[in-house]
């Protein structure tokens, strides 16, 4: 499931968040959205996830125009910044909600919810967790709880807004090696927003560079890192040291 | 060197050198304030109210005017509560779900009862709805008593207790941020899911919280509904105009009797709130 976004524009009062930005990600695609605080990485992505709408542009998934669709019907999984975890519901109860919600003539039985929650919660490696609530988890565990949550309901794309931004560097690296795994096995087309040039540049297929509301170059991180398109792209990846890239 | 001893904070610390008379000093002073001005009025509500026994206080209470009263306060807070609760519920909805031009206005306005005399909450429904307000032809015309009735008494009420649910539910509400809110659509829930399964119980503890306000106060008001009501007895009065009628009669330990009413349902107020400011504490 493809997503293309075509001439996106988006303005907030006085201050130009995108300006005419047009991307393409393919089925199976681990796409990172990198750039520095303000560059409009994070409103990219709630635009494809049906959070914003667009001035002007197109969103296309699926190759079919979603652009007047809502968040609702989008069938995204969206994984937040600080997880927004439902506070008052146990882990369980967050991963079962998209399911519970559907109407009734596709909302699975009481048993299938619990053998899909189950799965999930396998999946995750937090099987004894379900009945915590969100307060009671670590930070690691809450994104992986987030991350499950947005998978229950078999999204089409996978969204993930700083997905390791608030966690200490140990987890974060066992994570972003996980979230690697994790997409490679559900061939939907990802797209996560970092700020961190390591972490895009290890994890991704391909990275979309972005500053000041501009796309300033898209490529796969052997080719955006020795081949810059212009002095900003260079400047800001000049002090990384990407692992994967060193021992190529 | 001498000036940075003089500003270390550490270097002045008098309150925990404090002696011991000082602060018990403090302590007995802050103690006797509270007698004189909380424990002792209190005290004296339910003195008076008994002075002359178990029967006059039990008749007191039980006379038809005294039932009158306390039913039109009931059904006053009963009607005037659940408004104040649906529309502050869609004020705080709307103040910090959404973007829109206004919202600072929106929100100023909300605070208006809390800023005018209570009197003059009254009185703006006598310009509106009074022989002489706007629409007083019109409704004399049709037969219909809003003034010197029980709709304004209702009306009064709703309108000096409009901030407490709206005000205690925005606080709140812009704490917690719309990003659960934005999850559940994402998830696919639909607007009442989003609302009932992730807005409303975040928000419950807070909003009983700002239920609770708003029913003592309702129940208290006395100045704005003493505007509208006329004090029609055993017809549009409420506890608290009832009381004054009372005591204006010399009949002290009427009035006191009724007045222990009141005051014992503030004390279960105040309870309820503590259990409710400790609740909404808690993660």
């Amino acid at each position: 499931m493809s997503i293309e976004v075509q001439h996106v524009r988006k303005v907030f009062g006085t201050h130009e968040a995108l300006k005419d930005v047009s991307l393409r990600i393919e089925t199976g695609e681990l796409m990172a959205l990198l750039g520095p605080s303000g560059s409009g990485k994070t409103t990219l992505l709630r635009i494809i996830a049906g959070l914003e709408l667009p001035d002007s542009g197109t969103v296309h998934l699926n190759n079919e125009d979603a652009t007047r669709s809502t968040a609702r019907d989008r069938r995204v999984g969206f994984v937040f910044q600080h997880y927004a975890l439902f506070r008052h519901m146990t882990v369980f109860e967050n991963i079962a909600f998209g399911l519970r919600v559907r109407p009734k003539s596709t909302r699975p039985s009481e048993r299938d919810i619990r053998v899909r929650v189950l799965d999930l919660l396998k999946l995750i490696q937090l099987e004894w967790l379900g009945y915590r609530y969100p307060s009671q988890l670590s930070g690691g565990q809450r994104q992986r709880v987030a991350l499950a949550r947005a998978l229950a309901v078999e999204p089409r794309v996978l969204l993930l807004d700083e997905p390791f931004g608030a966690l200490d560097a140990k987890v974060r690296r066992e994570l972003r090696q996980w979230l690697r795994r994790l997409h490679d096995d559900l061939h939907i087309a990802s797209v996560f927003v970092t700020h961190d040039q390591e972490e895009a540049l290890e994890v991704a297929d391909r990275v979309a560079i972005l500053s000041d509301g501009n796309i300033e170059q898209v490529g796969t991180p052997d080719h955006v890192y020795r081949h810059p398109a212009n002095a900003f792209v260079e400047e800001f990846l000049r002090d990384v040291n990407p692992r994967r890239l060193a021992v190529e | 060197m001498t000036n940075t001893y003089a500003i270390n904070p550490h270097a002045t610390q008098p309150h925990a050198k404090d002696p011991t008379l000082v602060r018990w000093g403090l302590t007995g002073l802050a103690l006797a304030a509270l007698v004189m001005f909380i424990v002792l009025p209190l005290a004296a509500v339910f003195v008076q109210a008994f002075e002359k026994g178990w029967h006059v206080y039990r008749d007191a209470i039980v006379q038809p005017e005294t039932v009158s009263a306390i039913e039109l306060s009931l059904l006053a807070v009963g009607i005037s509560v659940p408004m104040n609760v649906l529309f502050g519920l869609a004020a705080a909805w709307a103040i910090t779900k959404f973007q829109f031009t206004g919202k600072n206005v929106l929100t100023t306005l909300i605070d208006i009862p809390f800023g005018v005399s209570p009197v003059i909450s009254g009185l703006v429904w006598v310009l509106v709805f009074g022989v002489q307000g706007w629409f007083g032809p019109w409704l004399t015309g049709h037969d219909i008593a809003i003034i010197f009735a029980v709709p304004g008494i209702i009306l009064a009420t709703t309108f000096v207790t409009f901030p407490f649910v709206a005000r205690e539910l925005i606080a709140l509400m812009e704490s917690q941020g719309t990003e659960e809110e934005e999850a559940a659509l994402v998830l696919g829930a639909n607007t009442w899911q989003m609302f009932f399964r992730v807005t409303l119980p975040n928000i419950k503890w807070g909003l009983l919280y700002g239920v609770v306000l708003c029913t003592a106060r309702a129940l208290g008001e006395f100045g704005a509904v003493s505007v509208v009501s006329g004090h029609i007895r055993g017809q549009t009065n409420t506890l608290p105009l009832h009381v004054e009628i009372l005591y204006n009669e010399y009949n002290y330990a009427g009035a006191f009797a009724v007045a222990s009413l009141l005051s014992v349902l503030a004390v279960i107020t105040l309870a309820l709130k503590k259990f409710l400011e400790w609740k909404t504490a808690q993660p």
